[in-house]
């Protein structure tokens, strides 16, 4: 199997799954004063370590989580403490952020999604005409899941917190994938997974600046500084410590990912007919690119190329299985046939050489089969 | 070959995926997503509830096969669901399954299925195709097990569609389909059948069904009240909707009579149901619409066996093509309860020669 969704998770590597094994005996309660407990706590600790210096903060501002989803949400509702207010987002947020936010209109804050522009990137000025003053919360995704594109979150961070506003930033598929400053960025809050980095399911954090008030969201144990109580998943949290641990150490590994991307839609604009990047003149992640063929369903693509041993994705992951085309694409200004066209390849450092000729070998084919396949809705069948 | 078989979750189509497995092809699984049932509660053991899509891929992966489930609500809507009611507010009983295996089975599924690089697709009907006909045509026979035969829902596939389909069960009997199924240890071996029409919810009929939906598929309002009559026209009583009631029918009339009565014709146009004993009932005619020969096209009149009904008896009978598409029965013996919207299907022998959509005639009662 050639495995080109790693924007919908990575596979666990050997040297975090080793660390993980290693872990496998730490099963007092961190929480615990005696020995057992202590091993355990050791270990998370040096785990938030490793997570912490990944995006340049300090152990002490991350609070650890079951995943990104939680952390957006901590981020979100924690942010907002059930004040009312204006928030403002992009209009391409994972659904994680995406639904917060209605949850959050829903209870009275005015929410002002901002498009991208039909190009793929998104125009920092554009996103701070919405932030007046009194906006609460500013919350932009650093990296999109479904095309890659990287936003200008510092610049916004910069004229948001000018405005009294709080900023998120969902780094979920950034962190591991761009080198990250926190600090730098200026951003408030920023979402993290470990599964995107070649960790496990089940483990992630929200990095919360320093005198940063959240209102937590689970109320219990005392956990996590009070943010989030529950028990810690030890043994996620050790492999979310050594996946971020060997994210750092790899970031120099970027350039060749992007080559590998790079080739891969030369191949395909060559071989292809009609076949597009989304965004491609965007400031992008190395690892993705999201190709729109024009005609043919993404869906059945995805399934011919899985018969052939390709993994890929159409749209992200959270919305196949359901018919209608993805918000994200929509928002670019993709019409709903368009988007449903879209298949997403996202590489990783595992990805070869050898993977993206062999995907070119057998892409053409597979489309031409797509291609003759109903899109949407097909044309009644022939009825004599 | 890669072969894509329609995986509803029943034994059949489980034992079609397993034979076509066993005899060395790359089977892909799909299981169609076909209506949203999530608004009814505790429904189970029917089409496409979340219950069969998750057999289907149990046995997709007891026999290591690849199963995807394709969403196609919206052709299910637009091709089976939507006319099936408008025939019924037409005031005919329609047959919404060969709506599905003509539009959306062998028409949406199939070209998604070539989409995979699939070069024929299966299903688990009762039904057997031979390679014999005229010019190398498809013959479609009855399946081999005469109390599952399924001919009766897929007289209407045009060669094109026969040519690519596969139905690895129909030489078999149900009792020898189960009996791969327990041999092979698929777990749904022992699953019961679904016999109604499986977007309408269990427990309730048909006509609830239009009720409920009709507006919702821009069909408008439904009719209420209207008159149940004699022939004769005399009034007996009130019923709640022509639409909840089909030719033959001897529930629901609440009309106390001294003889049985039976439903003889239904009058969409006046919200009218006819009422009247058994010996009504019965008609020598049938006049047809949309009719397909699946062997070469008869210039004239050409003997056959008719049947009008699933797992009803075949009466010896004329048919004679008309223009359009039309053509008209006679039957050597009066057949009971001919109802429009219901098919007319021909036979020699095990041969499936054709059919037609049985049509509404102007006071068609008592012919």
């Amino acid at each position: 199997m050639i495995y080109l969704d790693n924007n919908a998770s990575t596979r666990l590597d050997p040297e975090v799954g080793e660390a993980m094994a290693a872990a496998a005996g730490l099963f007092g309660n961190p929480s615990s004063l005696h020995v057992e407990g202590q091993r355990a706590r050791r270990a998370i600790e040096e785990a938030r370590e490793h997570v912490a210096a990944l995006v340049g903060g300090s152990a002490g501002e991350i609070v650890l989580t079951s995943g990104g989803t939680e952390a957006n949400a901590l981020a979100l509702f924690g942010a907002l403490a059930g004040r009312r207010g204006r928030v403002v987002l992009s209009a391409v947020e994972h659904p994680s952020v995406r639904e917060a936010a209605g949850r959050l209109a829903d209870r009275g804050c005015e929410v002002v999604s901002v498009p991208p522009e039909p190009s793929g990137r998104l125009d920092a000025a554009r996103v701070l005409d919405a932030v007046v003053p009194g906006t609460l919360l500013v919350s932009v995704m650093a990296a999109n899941n479904e095309y890659g594109a990287i936003f200008p979150v510092a610049a916004i961070a910069e004229g948001a917190r000018r405005a009294g506003a709080l900023v998120h930033t969902d780094a979920v598929q950034a962190a591991g994938r761009l080198p990250i400053d926190v600090r730098a960025w200026g951003v408030d809050l920023l979402s993290m997974s470990a599964h995107k980095m070649h960790g496990p399911k089940g483990a992630g954090g929200l990095w919360v600046r320093r005198g940063v008030r959240l209102e937590p969201h689970t109320p219990g144990g005392g956990q996590e500084k009070r943010m989030r109580a529950g028990t810690e998943n030890t043994g996620g949290i050790v492999g979310f410590g050594a996946a971020a641990r060997l994210a750092s150490r790899r970031l120099g590994e970027t350039g060749a990912i992007g080559r590998l991307r790079d080739r891969l839609e030369r191949g395909i604009r060559d071989r292809v007919p009609g076949a597009r990047v989304v965004g491609a003149s965007a400031e992008r992640l190395a690892n993705t690119t999201a190709v729109l063929f024009p005609g043919a369903s993404g869906e059945t693509l995805l399934m011919r190329l899985d018969l052939d041993g390709v993994a890929v994705s159409s749209g992200s992951a959270c919305s196949s299985g359901t018919v209608s085309p993805s918000p994200a694409l929509l928002a670019l200004g993709l019409a709903p046939v368009e988007a449903r066209s879209v298949v997403r390849f996202s590489l990783s450092r595992e990805t070869t050489e050898a993977d993206v000729a062999r995907v070119l070998e057998i892409l053409p084919a597979a489309v031409a089969d797509a291609r003759g396949a109903p899109l949407a809705p097909a044309a009644a069948g022939e009825a004599s | 070959m890669r072969i894509a078989v329609a995986m509803s979750g029943g034994v059949d189509s489980s034992v079609a995926a397993l034979l076509l497995k066993e005899a060395g092809h790359e089977v892909v699984g799909l299981s169609m997503q076909l209506w949203d049932h999530s608004a009814e509660a505790g429904r189970s053991g029917r089409c496409c509830t979340l219950d069969d899509l998750s057999d289907a891929r149990r046995v997709a992966w007891a026999l290591g096969i690849r199963h995807y489930v394709l969403n196609l609500e919206e052709e299910f809507r637009r091709d089976v669901v939507r006319p099936f009611v408008a025939s019924y507010l037409a005031g005919d009983t329609p047959i919404p399954c060969t709506a599905c295996n003509t539009k959306v089975k062998f028409a949406t599924l199939w070209e998604r299925a070539r989409g995979l690089g699939c070069e024929a697709v299966a299903t688990g009907h009762y039904v057997r195709v031979t390679g014999d006909g005229a010019d190398g045509r498809p013959v479609l026979r009855r399946g081999s097990d005469a109390d599952k035969d399924q001919s009766y829902f897929l007289w209407d596939l045009a060669p094109e569609q026969l040519a690519a389909a596969r139905f690895p069960v129909g030489a078999l009997t149900k009792a020898e389909v189960r009996a791969h199924a327990r041999r092979a240890h698929l777990p749904t071996a022992d699953k019961e059948e679904s016999q109604e029409i499986c977007f309408v919810p269990a427990g309730t009929r048909a006509g609830g069904f239009v009720a409920a939906q009709a507006a919702a598929l821009g069909l408008g309002r439904p009719p209420g009240s209207g008159a149940i009559e004699d022939a004769d026209g005399a009034r007996l009583g009130t019923h709640e909707g022509h639409f909840r009631f089909t030719i033959g029918q001897r529930h629901g009339l609440g009309v106390a009579a001294s003889e049985r009565l039976y439903v003889l014709s239904v009058d969409a146009a006046e919200n009218r149901v006819v009422v009247g004993p058994a010996a009504k009932l019965e008609s020598r005619h049938a006049r047809l619409e949309g009719v397909r020969f699946l062997v070469e096209a008869a210039a004239g009149p050409r003997r056959v066996k008719a049947r009008v009904r699933h797992r009803g008896t075949e009466t010896p009978a004329t048919v004679t093509p008309e223009e359009k598409g039309g053509a008209r029965v006679d039957f050597d013996v009066p057949v009971r309860a001919v109802t429009p919207g219901q098919a007319c299907v021909f036979y020699e022998g095990d041969v499936v020669i054709g059919g037609g959509v049985i049509r509404r005639e102007p006071a068609a009662e008592g012919r």
